[in-house]
Formats: C-alpha cells, structure tokens, sequence
C-alpha cells in the first residue's frame, strides 16, 4: 500500500448511457495535497468525485485511492473516505443529533466523537432538532460534520461553501480545510478561490481532461477558457 | 454485519415512528378493504375457505402500499449513499430493509386480524386458533418482506414506482397467495378450527428460503452502481 | 455473430423443419377420438408453451452472464430471448384458450395447472419491457433488467409447483392427453413440431441479434464520425444498447 500517493488515476471512462461522462482522465495526487476541479456544469466533476467515492465503478482505465484498486477493493477504502456532495445525506425528520448517531454507528466510530463534530460545527445546541427545521446554512455545516465524522484520509467536496456565510466557512474551515492535514479534492467554480486553495488543479470540459497541471502553473484565464 | 443491521433498522422504525406514512395508511386501508368485500361479496359473515381468501387478500393489496413506500424515505433524502458510503456490507441493508418491511406488516396484523375477525369472521376465533394463524403469518410476512424488499429496491428507481410495485410484486407472491389461503382455511371452519396442513407450511418455508438465497445473491447488483 | 450465409441456412433448416411438422400433424398423425379436428392445435400450442418457458429461462441464463461479466451484449441475448418468449407466450395463451373451447366448451379452464401457471409467468414477464421503460439511466436499466429476469426465472419452477399442489388438493388431474402414452406417430409429429418451434425460436433470435447489433455499430460509426450530434435520438425503446 502506498502510503504517499493518494489518488492515481489512468485513462479513467466512466459512460452514461452512450456518452462518455468521463473520457479518459489521468492524474497523480500526493498525500495531504489538494486537487480543485474546475469545468462548466456538466463537464463530470461531480462524476469524478462518485467514482472516487466508489459510488461508481469505472468503465475503463484505473482507479487507486489510498493505495487501494478500485472497484476490486473499494470495500477496504471506504471507511477513509468523506464525501460533501450536493445531498446533505440526512433525514429530514430526524435530529442532528440522531443523524450523526446513525452514522457514526455505521462507521463505527464511538459515540463521544458525535459531541466532538456537533460542537466543531457550532451546532451544539441545535443537536436535538429535527434537521427540516434547520436553515439550509445549518444542514450544510450538518453535513460537513457527517463528512468527517470518521476522520476520513481523503475528503471529497462539492463545492462545500455553497450555503455558508463567512462566518460558518470560518467554522468549518479547519476540519475541511488545507489546515486539517487530510487529502482533499474539491470541486469549483471560483478560479481565483481555488486556485489560491489548490496543489493541482485539474480543467474538465465535456468530460475530458482540458488541463491538468500545479496551480502554481495555471492562470485564472486558462480556467475562463473552459468556460468558453 | 450485526451492528450496521441494527443501526440500519432503528433509523427505519425511529423514522415511520417520527412521521408515521406507512402503518397508518396500511392498517387503514386493509380495514377499508374489508368493508368493501362486506358490500362486494354481499354477505354478513364468511368462514372457511371465503375466509381465508378475504384475509389473505386484504393483507397483499395492504402490503403493496407498504412495499411502495419502503425505500422512498432514504431516495428522497439523496438515496442510499450514506449507507453505500460506509463499510457496510451492502446484505446488511437487504436484511435491514426486510427486517423492516416485516415489523409493518406485523402492526398492520395486529390491526387487521382483530379487526377481520370482528367485521367479518363467523366463527369465533379461539386462542388455539389464533397462535395457529400468528405462526402462520409470520411464515408469509417473511416471504412478502423478501421478496417486498428486493420489488421495492427495483422500483425506487423507476419512473412509475407504485404502478410497477403491485405489477412485479403480485404474480411473485401468488405461492403465499396460494399457500397462506389454503393453510388458513382449517382455521376459520365453522365446526371448529382444525390443525395446519403442514404440507402448505413447507411450501411457504421452501418459497421463503428460495427467495432468501435470490435476494441475498442479487440485491448487491440493484444497489451499487 | 451470424450474418449472411450462416444465418440464412439456419433460416431455411427451420423452414423446412416447421413445414415437415404441419404436415406430418395434418396428414400423418391420427385424428383423436375425442376431440376431433381442433385436438391439431396441440401440436402447435404445446411446442410454443415449451419453447415460450425454456426462452424465459434462457433469458434468465443471460442475465446471470451480464451480471457476472458486466457486458452489454449478454444484456441484449437476455433482452431478445425474453421479449420473444413473450410473444410466444401471446400464441400460447390464444391457442391454449382455442383448445379449452374445443375441449371442455369453456374458453378458460381453472382446471389445468400448466395454463394457469403459464398465465402467471406471462403476466409477470409482461412487465419486463415497462420495467425497462420506466429506467432512464441506460446502465441501471441494464442491471435492473437482468435481476428482474434472474428472479422471474427463479420463480418460474416455484410457481408450477405450488399451482399443481393447489389444483391437485381441489380437482384431481383431469387432463392427460398430452402427457405420456402418445401414439407412435402423434409422437413424431410432437417432436418434429417442437425442434421446429424451438428452431424458430433460435432463428428469430439471432436474426433480431444481428439486425440490433448492426443498428449499433451504424450509430457508433456516425458517432465517430461526425461527433454526438450526428446522431438521432433513439427514440422509445426498451432494448438495451450496446456501446462498441
């Protein structure tokens, strides 16, 4: 198992129907480094993090996340995973409390860790709500506290500050941020923001990879021109 | 295994008893249901092999409803993804699920058979009888909750949910059909109940087994991707 | 697969083999005493319900393949076999109520357990193609398909066999005449009419394998050609499609 890359991808396809939603990405990410996915709606980002999450399987080409051949082993490499996709994941008529609880029995994770999460998100005192009466920033910080419940290696995230105000990004920044040590790979359409936030940045546009180098080497312009 | 089945399956029975859709609305309409064969079959009273016809039947059509609603709550909220995500073995959410399905129909049962037995039952029920039509039921729920589970995950997916439900479900459950109203009917003789055709018992644990083993092999394929 | 010659051989076996079986039924086979002339449709009926339930199963068979490998073409085998055992099961069905008439005056007959268990398998392999319909997601549709034709397949020999309990316990069996004791030449009229029902079935199934496998690789072609405008809409259909 290798310990210091975290994602190695090659000649990744994933079809829908007869299209290709992916055409061939290959990539490299170290561990503890960040990959922003940046592209025009419907350019597969949201499938790259479902085939990274091992939600689906690729069609072609491969996967290793952690070390670990995806989807032969996707069952060894789940419990390291955290994904905030556009789903909250919660149900609506139970409490925040109980969502979590619900959760963290299924990654057995011991319950004192729930508490711990509740509070880091700033939602001690909402706990016994029902999630349904919870303003939509509220969920959002619900759901990143679901994400890293488990204390996941590699944290996957859809564009995680849509919802939040300022003040609840600020909250939730050092459990998803680059402060919290985990790999992350995050979606965005913010080119300036992500690649301020970015190790490698990643350009996807009809499925198939437009560019894919370090932030460090790519321009806000070059991230305009997917969009074109 | 163990521990997800238990998670999995008090996050079902906390949400129907947070915001209660589907024992209610099966309990009502099974009753509802009875009414209508009152006036359909033009009779007061039916006993026998009438009998365990109405009851058998009530109790399907109720538990399609129950099948409808059982994997809509979890698609609703973003789909299985969070059990999908964890590292759960996917037959935990199989067993969960049915576990499920099969704790409604019991509570629909409570409602139905007193129900049944005072609106439309004949003969009185007797205790002897009664714990001779609980086993027997728990035998048919087992396999409606099966093969319920395994039409529910099919049809969560489709566009015309609850017109397929019934549609699939229907012809698959006819051997409880035929095995529930011929092993129920003894019990609700007029002269007095006699004992369970064990015969029709085994054909009810041998469909049960065999749609066990199928669902156990193919329900990984409906929920992963 | 089969194109050309093959499949037009394969085509003009079972011509042959069919038309050798009406005749031997029609001219060869003796009249039944009881039933007269309409006893015939039993050398078509019969066959059909064999063929009709062995293309269930077979379907079945398939979608076990596509399960296990992951392939669309097995999808498209398990597809074709079902939705042809279905439109058989419609003969079986018509012809199997034609004979009641004759027989027992009735055009429906409770007393026959494999009409009333074919009846069933019908109605559920019926909803194969709206199953199919209702799934946009082509992948999952594929997948779903196959359990379904999995499970329907399982169910099939459960379902004869609590029928034929039930019917056995109320009436016992009234009808055989199509079981054991056949006459020398009925017998080889039967069998004649069964290999060229089943032929016919192998045949249309190839045949509609090959026709949908062709429509395929033109639509791949026009992909490729002139990029994923090129191509029209494919229009309502239940059949799977197959990528390369």
């Amino acid at each position: 198992m290798d310990a210091v890359t975290a994602i190695e991808l090659e000649g990744l396809v994933r079809r829908y129907g007869e299209r290709a939603a992916l055409d061939g990405l290959t990539l490299t990410l170290p561990a503890g480094a960040t990959l922003v996915v940046f592209g025009p709606n419907g350019a597969g980002k949201s499938t790259l993090l479902r085939v990274l999450a091992t939600l689906l399987r690729p069609h072609a080409g491969s996967v290793r996340v952690l070390g670990r051949e995806l989807p032969k082993e996707g069952w060894a490499v789940r419990g390291q995973l955290g994904l905030l996709g556009h789903e909250p994941l919660l149900y609506r008529d139970l409490t925040a409390r109980e969502n979590l609880r619900f959760h963290a029995r299924l990654h057995r994770v011991p319950a004192g860790r729930t508490e711990e999460v509740l509070d880091a998100v700033g939602l001690a005192r909402r706990g016994d709500d029902k999630v349904h009466t919870l303003s939509r920033g509220m969920v959002q910080r619900l759901a990143v506290a679901r994400a890293v419940l488990h204390d996941p290696a590699l944290l996957l995230l859809d564009e995680p500050r849509a919802n939040l105000d300022p003040a609840a990004a600020e909250l939730v920044e050092p459990l998803i941020g680059a402060a919290s040590g985990r790999t992350r790979v995050i979606t965005s359409h913010d080119p300036a923001g992500g690649l301020a936030e970015a190790d490698l940045a990643l350009g996807l546009r009809g499925g198939r990879q437009e560019l894919c180098a370090p932030a460090r080497q790519v321009d806000t312009a070059a991230i305009g021109a997917l969009y074109r | 295994m163990g521990a997800a089945v238990n998670a999995l399956l008090r996050k079902d029975l906390r949400l129907e008893l947070r915001a209660p859709q589907v024992v209610p609305a099966m309990a009502i309409f099974a009753v509802m249901t009875l009414v209508v064969f009152h006036f359909a079959l033009q009779r007061r009273a039916v006993a026998g092999e009438l009998a365990a016809g109405v009851l058998c039947v009530t109790l399907l059509f109720a538990a399609m409803l129950g099948v409808s609603r059982l994997f809509v709550a979890d698609r609703e909220e973003g789909g299985l993804d969070a059990v999908l995500l964890a590292p759960v073995d996917r037959t935990a959410l199989l067993v969960a699920k049915a576990l499920a399905l099969f704790a409604f129909l019991a509570l629909l049962e409570v409602v139905l058979v007193p129900a049944f037995v005072v609106l439309l039952l004949e003969p009185a029920l007797a205790a002897g009888a009664l714990a001779r039509l609980v086993l027997l039921l728990a035998l048919a729920d087992a396999g409606i909750a099966v093969v319920g589970t395994l039409v529910g995950a099919i049809a969560v997916e489709t566009r015309a949910r609850d017109l397929l439900v019934p549609l699939l479900a229907l012809p698959l459950l006819l051997p409880v059909v035929i095995g529930l109203a011929r092993a129920a009917t003894p019990l609700f003789l007029p002269a007095g109940a006699g004992e369970l055709p064990v015969r029709w018992l085994a054909v009810l644990g041998l469909y049960d087994l065999i749609f066990g083993l199928v669902a156990y092999a193919l329900f990984d394929f409906l929920v992963e991707d | 697969m089969l194109y050309g010659k093959r499949l037009t051989a394969l085509a003009l076996l079972t011509a042959v083999t069919v038309t050798t079986g009406f005749a031997l039924a029609f001219f060869y086979a003796p009249m039944d005493a009881d039933q007269g002339f309409m006893q015939k449709i039993f050398y078509v009926h019969v066959p059909m319900a064999i063929v009709a339930l062995c293309g269930f199963v077979f379907g079945g068979i398939m979608a076990v393949q596509h399960l296990r490998t992951g392939e669309p073409r097995w999808d498209l085998r398990s597809y074709v076999a079902i939705h042809l055992a279905l439109i058989l099961g419609v003969g079986v069905l018509l012809t199997g109520s034609i004979w009641a008439r004759a027989s027992w005056g009735q055009w429906w007959v409770w007393d026959e357990p494999t009409l009333v268990s074919f009846l069933i398998v019908f109605l559920l392999y019926a909803c194969y193609q709206p199953l199919r319909f209702s799934i946009e997601d082509r992948d999952r549709q594929a997948r779903y398909a196959s359990v379904f034709a999995i499970v329907a397949g399982a169910f099939v020999p459960l379902n004869f066999l609590a029928v034929r309990l039930a019917q056995a316990y109320v009436h016992p069996r009234v009808f055989a005449t199509s079981q054991g004791g056949l006459p020398p030449r009925m017998a080889l009229a039967f069998l004649v009419c069964l290999v060229g029902m089943a032929l016919l079935y192998v045949t249309l199934w190839r045949y509609e394998i090959a026709s949908k496998q062709t429509s395929f690789r033109l639509r791949a072609l026009k992909r490729k050609l002139g990029g994923d405008d090129a191509v029209g809409d494919r229009g309502r259909s239940a059949a799977p499609s197959l990528t390369a």
